[in-house]
Formats: structure tokens, C-alpha cells, sequence
């Protein structure tokens, strides 16, 4: 880990808030800035990451084309609870892009790992 | 030492606006310095001139107006956020051709760059969220 | 060392649970706002893993009409002084 670097943590589902958009510009700010960011979704943010969504029908962008684009800003430290995809049947494989699952044991030394940790 | 603010409550319907404040005025009288308030989310709403408060309550934007006024603080907001929820300043009316503005003195809209800055410049950032 | 604040009120379990879960042994945990509630008695036990690193905002506490020890209640200039004391500050909300 760089000297500075800052946690992006969301726990919001998406398109019912404007919450996981929000956090990713944040990320995606910070990488324009070439400073370096990780993302982690907890809770109801793991659905961010699901696969296949169509949110046209309610006028809202498709967030799976941001979360594709993150590679590209070298965003590619994206942490997500273990138990937060257990909880809610979902596998890494239903996921939009390669993360490192983390359990509760590991979340402390993710925090403080990073200088800055924002919640979003 | 030097902190930054984050508010991503708004006023009224959430008490994260009025939290961040009286923290605001605890981190100066301790002898520290602000570097930057950063307004995100429906936390720009902060940042607005229009508000009617009753006589017998405490209007939030002009709270963060005098604090900033005394201490000379940055309050941003992001201009992004805030042009999406309806407040812009001179600039941006013009810009969207709008006839009104309604940013308060004291408030400028920046972009989430200035987020990140205050995170590099400052010792310590601390944010004051809603919910959603 | 880390401050963590937490805002949500009991109903918001997982918040709290997610705030506890992320606490290493030498961080602080201050509820502020509606996560003041978390300090009365009934949610002691969940509490009882923290025990002696739970800080109550005072002006919230007395708002809300919960009663709690003085011991575990700080002021405005407190909490900024944990600030400085932590290395930083997370906020669940």
C-alpha cells in the first residue's frame, strides 16, 4: 500500500439511491487524480456488482458500465464482504468483476491499511 | 492540526448538517485549523441562499455562512451533485440558461477533486452522512 | 487506532454490526445522533465486546432523553480531541 491511499466504503444497493453512483465517481475522481483507491462493499452493496443489469426501464444509467470502465482507471482493488454475498446467495461468479473476498477478521486491517477511509 | 469536513446530510431532514457544524466550531475553538467543508450528495443543499426559517430555529446554511465569514473557511460543493438537485451558482445559470442562481455567499461549487485534495492535505477527515 | 462514529439507530442492525465487525482492539467507537440508542441497557450485551471503548455524544443523549452514565458520555471538544488522538475517523451512516 502507497503512503496515501484512501477506502472508498459503500453499503447501499443500487438505483433505489443514488449512493453506489456516488461512490464510484468518488473512486473514479481519486484515480484521476492518480491517487490510489480501493472500494469496499459491505452489506446491500454487493448487489452494485451483480450481473446482467437493464435499468433503462427506470431511467437510470447502467452502473456495469462504469464498473467495467474501473480497470482502465486502474481501479482494481475492489474488496467486498464474504458474508455479505453468503447472506445473500450470491457467488463471486454472479459478480461484474474479478474482487477479493474479505471476512470480518480482515476488515479491521483493510481500515487500517489506508490513510483516509470515506464512507459514501 | 489541519482537518476537513465532509457533509453529505442535508439540512432539515437530517441532523448530520447540524452535527458537522457544532464539530466545525469544536475543531477551531480547539486551535486547529479547517482546511476545506465539502458538501456531496443532498448534502449541497447546505449550500443554499432561499431557505425561510422560523423565527424560533436555526437556519443551517446561515450558520455555515457565519462560521466561514469569522474563520474564513472553503465550504465547496460539489458542483456536481448540485446542479443536479437544482443549486447553481451566477456561473452555472448562465451556463444552463437559467434566469436564477441560488448559491449562498461564502458557498463555491467545485468538483469531487476538491474532496480528494482535502483528503491528501489533511490530518484528519471527518464526514457527517444522511442516509441513502 | 481508529475512531469510528455511528449515527443509525437500533432498526439499523447492520450498520452496527458492520461498525463492531470493522473494530480492531485499540479503536473507539462514539455514537452520535440516532446511535445513541445503542447505549441503553437493552443492547448491552452487543455491546459487551467494546466494553470501555463506547463513547456517547453528550448533546445527543440528553436530546433523546437517554439516561446513561456520565463515564461514558463526551462533549463537542471531546470528540474532536478523539479525533486527534486516532489515527482517523470512519463514519457509519
Amino acid at each position: 500500500m502507497s503512503a496515501a491511499s484512501i477506502l472508498v466504503i459503500t453499503r447501499s444497493a443500487p438505483y433505489g439511491s443514488s449512493a453506489a453512483r456516488d461512490a464510484l465517481d468518488v473512486a473514479l475522481t481519486c484515480s484521476v487524480f492518480e491517487q490510489p483507491v480501493s472500494l469496499l462493499f459491505l452489506d446491500d452493496a454487493v448487489f452494485q456488482l451483480l450481473k446482467g443489469q437493464s435499468p433503462g426501464g427506470i431511467g437510470q444509467k447502467n452502473l456495469n458500465a462504469v464498473q467495467q470502465s474501473l480497470p482502465l482507471y486502474d481501479i482494481d482493488r475492489l474488496y467486498v464482504g464474504a458474508r455479505a454475498l453468503a447472506e445473500r446467495g450470491l457467488h463471486a461468479s454472479d459478480l461484474i468483476l474479478p474482487v477479493q473476498t474479505i471476512d470480518e477478521a480482515e476488515l479491521a486491517s483493510l481500515l487500517a491499511d489506508h490513510t483516509t477511509v470515506l464512507s459514501v | 492540526m489541519i482537518f476537513s469536513i465532509i457533509v453529505q446530510a442535508p439540512p432539515v431532514q437530517a441532523q448530520g448538517a447540524e452535527t458537522a457544524l457544532r464539530f466545525a466550531r469544536a475543531v477551531l475553538a480547539a486551535g486547529h485549523r479547517i482546511h476545506r467543508v465539502f458538501f456531496y450528495r443532498d448534502g449541497v443543499h447546505n449550500g443554499t441562499a432561499l431557505t425561510c426559517t422560523p423565527q424560533d430555529e436555526n437556519s443551517i446554511p446561515a450558520q455555515w455562512q457565519a462560521l466561514a465569514a469569522e474563520h474564513d473557511l472553503d465550504l465547496v460543493v460539489c458542483i456536481a451533485a448540485a446542479v443536479r438537485r437544482g443549486l447553481i451558482d451566477e456561473s452555472e445559470a448562465g451556463r444552463y440558461g437559467h434566469r436564477h442562481w441560488n448559491l449562498a455567499d461564502g458557498f463555491e461549487l467545485s468538483g469531487l477533486g476538491q474532496l480528494v485534495e482535502a483528503c491528501l492535505t489533511s490530518d484528519r477527515v471527518v464526514t457527517f452522512g444522511g442516509r441513502s | 487506532m481508529i475512531l469510528h462514529t455511528l449515527n443509525q439507530p437500533p432498526a439499523n442492525a447492520a450498520c452496527f454490526e458492520r461498525c463492531r465487525e470493522a473494530m480492531s482492539s485499540d479503536d473507539t467507537l462514539l455514537l452520535i445522533e440516532d446511535g445513541v440508542y445503542w447505549a441503553l441497557p437493552a443492547f448491552a450485551a452487543r455491546l459487551e465486546s467494546l466494553s470501555g471503548r463506547v463513547k456517547v455524544l453528550a448533546a445527543d443523549a440528553a436530546a433523546r432523553g437517554v439516561d446513561l452514565p456520565a463515564a461514558h458520555c463526551i462533549d463537542d471538544q471531546a470528540f474532536v480531541a478523539l479525533c486527534v488522538s486516532h489515527d482517523k475517523v470512519v463514519s457509519w451512516f
